[in-house]
């Protein structure tokens, strides 16, 4: 599935906070339909990589690109608008607002712009993709913590993004949601979407990712299929080896 | 969108509503008149003010600078033969135009330097027209028209009507759903592709340029102008409480505040005229500390209660 023509690019991509190089001259492509994981230890970068690509925070140095234009000199907003819609590590809703209304935030204002009865005919397919639509006028503060993830995925799929940044959307699920955030994800992923995803849960990596990009104080320490990485001795050292003084 | 039944309903009823302030003046009564002016005059800058403040939550201690703005705009306007109805669109483009550059300049930074740097641009504007005054040899300015107080009272009744209108047609535009999302979560309006700088200035300019066709409309009222009565930053100040009392929640919300606020401030003012900016700040904390979402948080709460105990009786 790597075949596809080159959606996103890296190039030199670095980030320095003071003296602390968070991402360190990554280098990768996502090619289009892919999954890509972007995995690492904690504190290796991986948010840092998606702030980067999103235009949370601008590159130090290097480029990111879209489809062979540059990127890294827009707003998040202007980037938004080029298609390329995240989610964050720690899940970020509209606290006012409805179910409904959350959703609808991203087909009005991402890349594919609707309004009125359209926007929310379109929101509502996102709920129901995420098996959200009986709760769709409820509110935000009332949902169970996979549900908040739901509503924050619904959001961010209602914009039609042409990529697809999910930071640790499965993270703190119980056994029984994970199983149905790993079904919801491949469903994305059997649809042909393009994602980068950032994840710690091994199964959803091996079960969900073409490819895998690993990092470790910022740096690419190896790329390839979730077999080879996770058999990379280097990979390994990196995950089990950094505490070991 | 189409207008629902209660849209209708709301229009109808606010209508009604004007069309009887419309008719205080028939009674004859000069200080009905007069508190009637205070009434609409705080009406119409403390519910443009939470057109902007209400979803973004920035606290703007500007109103005074707008409001002084037209005020001499219209001053000198009529001094150099200018009509007084033109420099009504002129005061409005001038208020628009310092929206913008404060915006421009500050709408991207934190919500407090935000406060702090309106508050510095009215003084700085007052100094600025203090300064050009003494340069010039002139302490204020005479506005001399045949305007009357009926006629201030019914301009600014107009004025309310337009500002409604405007508040309404943004609570159902994309800028308004926009300014809603900017309020609760700033990054994710960022990342839903809102430009959000764009949408906090717009807003800004139009609640910046009603302030400053109040402070035109005032002139005629005042006579006689000098930058400490247009500046006075008392009024950036009552505009703000007025608005947090009543609540920025809801379109209608300050008016709620206004009316109450404004006869209170009337009696306050009259007894104890050494005290006002000791019992405006009392009434700030007061407002702050025990209706933080105003009458309209109130009332809504109040609903939600009424409505929970139907569910369970
Ligand atoms: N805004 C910031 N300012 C300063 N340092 C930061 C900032 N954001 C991240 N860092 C630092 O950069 C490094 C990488 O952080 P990042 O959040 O990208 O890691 P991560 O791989 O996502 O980790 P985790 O798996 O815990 O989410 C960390 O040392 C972090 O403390
Ligand atoms: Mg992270």
């Amino acid at each position: 599935m790597t075949t596809g023509p080159t959606v996103l690019s890296l190039r030199g991509a670095t980030k320095r906070f003071g003296g602390l190089v968070a991402v360190n001259d990554m280098d990768f492509d996502v090619t289009e339909h892919e999954v890509l994981g972007l995995i690492g230890p904690n504190g290796s970068g991986k948010s840092t990589t998606l702030n980067l690509i999103s235009g949370a925070l601008k590159p130090t140095e290097g480029t990111i690109s879209l489809r062979g234009t540059p990127i890294s000199h827009l707003s998040a907003a202007d980037i938004s608008r080029r298609g390329i819609a995240r989610t964050f590590q720690l899940v970020r809703l509209l606290p006012s607002m409805t179910v409904l209304e959350n959703v609808r935030a991203g087909a009005v204002f991402g890349h594919r712009r609707r309004w009125g009865a359209e926007a929310d005919a379109h929101a509502m397919r996102m709920l129901a993709l995420v098996g959200l639509d009986r709760r769709a006028n409820a509110h935000v503060g009332e949902l169970t913590y996979i549900d908040t993830k739901r509503v924050e995925l619904a959001r961010v799929l209602a914009s039609e993004p042409k990529v697809l940044l999910l930071d640790e959307w499965l993270a703190g699920l119980n056994p029984t949601e994970l199983e149905e955030g790993i079904t919801l994800i491949k469903r994305l992923r059997d649809e042909g979407r393009t994602i980068i995803l950032v994840e710690h849960v091994m199964d959803a990596i091996r079960s969900l990712c073409d490819r895998c990009v690993v990092m470790s104080t910022g740096l690419k320490i190896a790329e390839g299929t979730p077999e080879q990485v996770l058999s990379d001795p280097e990979v390994i050292r990196a995950y089990l080896g950094d505490d070991d003084a | 969108m189409s207008m629902t039944k209660s849209d209708w309903q709301s229009i109808t009823l606010s209508a009604v509503l004007l069309a009887v302030a419309a008719c205080l003046p028939l009674t004859g009564d000069a200080y009905m008149l007069s508190i009637g002016i205070t009434i609409a005059m705080y009406a119409v800058l403390a519910t443009s003010w939470a057109l902007f403040s209400g979803p973004t939550h920035y606290i703007s201690l500007a109103t005074a600078a707008f409001f002084g703005l037209g005020t001499y705009t219209t001053a000198i306007g009529i001094e150099n033969g200018l009509n007084y109805w033109v420099t009504l669109p002129i005061a409005a483009i001038l208020g628009a135009v310092l929206a913008a550059l404060v915006g421009l300049a500050t709408l991207r930074l934190s919500g407090v330097y935000f406060v702090i740097f309106t508050l510095g641009l009215a003084e700085l504007v007052r100094q600025v027209v203090t300064w050009g005054q003494n340069v010039s040899g002139q302490k204020g300015l005479y506005v001399l028209t045949d305007i009357t107080e009926v006629h201030i009272y019914w301009q600014l009744l107009v004025l309310a009507a337009i500002v409604y209108l405007t508040g309404w047609a943004i609570g159902r535009s994309r800028l308004g759903f926009a300014l809603r999302i900017i309020g609760d979560d700033e990054e994710v309006a960022r990342h839903s592709g809102i430009n959000t700088s764009r949408a906090k200035i717009l807003l800004f300019m139009v609640s910046g340029a009603t302030a400053a066709v109040v402070g035109s409309m005032l002139a005629p009222r005042y006579i006689y102008i000098e930058p400490a009565l247009a500046f006075t930053p008392m009024l950036s100040f009552l505009v703000v409480i007025m608005a947090l009392l009543g609540g920025t929640g809801r379109l209608w919300g300050p008016l709620v505040g206004v009316i109450p606020f404004t006869l209170l401030w009337e009696a306050i003012s009259a007894s104890f005229p050494n005290q006002t900016t000791l019992l405006l700040g009392l009434s700030f904390l007061v407002i702050v500390y025990l209706l933080p979402r105003g009458f309209v948080g109130l009332i809504e709460s109040g609903k939600r209660k009424m409505r929970e105990r139907e569910a369970f009786a």
